[in-house]
């Protein structure tokens, strides 16, 4: 079903009997021509651009759990394209223009708000960093506006500005960026990929990989064997197991990222605002709770929950930044497993296993990604080459020393 | 997470600073094979289960632990003098 005036007009007089399921409950194919392993955003992502602009339809996306239930479902919907280096600016900027045209491509209402990315800055030597940030987006044609403290004020008044350690210098204002509906994303491209015949198999985990001479031919799965020409895994935060399954060992790390939401209150916040003294950001959500969370645990986890000190060092952060919020009841925390890369950056490629494509290593940066990271895997996947768009996003980068080091932190999994 | 140090006892975990995997073997020279450098460097099995990794105690006697914890449950096995596990690898 198309959905639309006509369908609301349409289901207010006949009841809810006329709505359909959102995508089919199918039972597997002894064969496709591509097989995804991980129904999570990238991997239904990358299902919908295969039968959409490749013409791909035999296609079967494979999910352990049910749809969206790992980090899509986990995250603080934040989207934005403030990127500085080669190679990520261009796909982040392609992913935000995806994410741009997004609802009216898959007909499904994704909540995408451009509410605006804030970056605080509190020093001379960051405001400069941001500054030359902010000119290498705008050299792409990326929107981006450096403000001084009365141009944060005007936008955010309530933000601790006279902070002795950390006072409020300026910030860096991408108004595209934003938020989007997590969960919508995940369903949207599954109804998207099922209308356009890819099979969406849940509770089918993968046990095993089958390579024979060189070449995939198939997976066993706990809903039983599955042939297939081409493999594309999308299983981030679980990428070093999968990628094990064909032989494969990984520059990879899983870890675990908490984040946190607050019981609702009336509008206060319309920004995604990030502080530079800390690591923290946080948004509002339309439900009206405060959305934040901070850095990763620090440690190889995978456990979808964190431990104790990382919650009390996000919301030190947040209350240093935003005094006002300290009475504030938090309502709930969770984690989600990430793939931490070396170099900070994500991996989507072939592998040296013909007929095996990689698609990992998005650190806490997957949900951004995940329209420009399914365009790109679907192409990589479907012409058996990358797209330019991810052509620097390399498996041998880092045996080639052509790492792509976002943060300047070297080759440390837990630093980005 | 509590982390049972040999010389101060049961401790919390944020009084240590973590410093990932203790499997990677530093190559014994810079000419060593590149392989073997890039494996130590970037490369990691990341299991999910038991899992050896480096822990100090910087928030008390500043010693190197190496700590077997599980990734899955948090749960820790073992925890050793860092110099303890290099000795006795090295046979001296």
């Amino acid at each position: 079903m198309r959905y639309g005036w006509h369908s609301i007009v349409k289901q207010a007089f006949g009841g809810l009997a006329c709505v359909a399921p959102a995508w089919r409950e199918p039972e597997p194919k002894p064969a496709y021509d591509v097989v995804i392993v991980g129904g999570g955003g990238h991997g239904l992502a990358t299902a919908y651009y295969l039968a959409k602009e490749h013409g791909v339809a035999n296609v079967a996306v494979l999910e352990k759990g049910y749809l969206g239930s790992g980090s899509v479902g986990r995250n603080t919907t934040i989207v934005r394209s403030n990127y500085l280096l080669d190679g990520n600016v261009q796909f982040y900027e392609k992913s935000m223009q995806l994410w741009e045209g997004l609802e009216q491509d898959f007909n499904f209402n994704a909540m995408v708000s451009q509410r605006g990315v804030l970056n605080l800055y509190h020093s001379d030597a960051q405001r400069d960093a941001y500054a030359r940030r902010g000119t290498a987006m705008r050299l792409h044609g990326i929107d981006a506006e450096l403000l001084n403290r009365e141009g944060v004020r005007a936008l955010v008044p309530f933000l601790d500005f006279d902070n002795a350690r950390f006072p409020i210098h300026g910030g860096l204002l991408q108004r595209r960026g934003g938020t989007v509906r997590h969960d919508a994303v995940a369903w949207g491209y599954a109804r998207g990929a099922d209308s356009r015949g890819v099979d969406l198999l849940q509770n089918c985990e993968v046990t095993g990989i089958s390579v024979e001479s060189g070449r995939v031919t198939g997976v066993e799965t706990s809903r039983g064997r599955i042939a297939c020409t081409k493999l594309g895994l999308a299983t981030a935060g679980n990428s070093s197991r999968t990628a094990a399954m064909a032989g494969l060992k990984l520059p990879i790390e899983s870890h675990v990222l908490q984040a946190f939401v607050s019981e609702a209150i009336k509008p206060y916040l319309d920004q995604v605002v990030t502080y530079g003294a800390g690591h923290f950001y946080v948004s509002q959500s339309d439900k009206g709770g405060l959305v934040f969370g901070g850095d990763i645990d620090g440690y190889n986890s995978y456990a979808q929950r964190g431990n104790l000190p990382i919650v009390e060092h996000v919301i030190e952060a947040g209350v240093a930044m935003l005094p006002g919020v300290s009475r504030l009841r938090l309502l709930r925390s969770w984690g989600g497993i990430m793939d931490m890369s070396m170099d900070g950056s994500p991996i989507i490629d072939k592998t040296p296993v013909e007929g095996l494509y990689l698609n990992c290593g998005w650190c806490y940066g997957g949900f951004k990604a995940t329209p420009a990271s399914g365009w790109c895997f679907a192409h990589t996947i479907a012409r058996d080459a990358p797209h330019a768009l991810n052509a620097k996003f390399r498996l041998d980068r880092f045996r080639g020393g052509r790492v792509i080091d976002e943060r300047g932190g070297g080759a440390r999994p837990n630093l980005h | 997470m509590l982390i049972s140090c040999p010389f101060c006892g049961s401790r919390a975990s944020e009084e240590f600073t973590v410093l990932g995997d203790a499997t990677p073997r530093r190559p014994e020279t810079p000419e060593a094979d590149p392989e073997a450098w890039y494996d130590y460097i970037y490369l990691r099995n990341n299991p999910r289960g038991r899992h050896r990794e480096f822990w100090q105690h910087v928030g008390g006697c500043r010693a190197w632990l190496v700590v077997e914890r599980d990734t899955a449950t948090h749960e820790i096995h073992t925890v050793e003098l860092a110099r303890d596990v290099a000795r006795k690898r090295d046979g001296s």
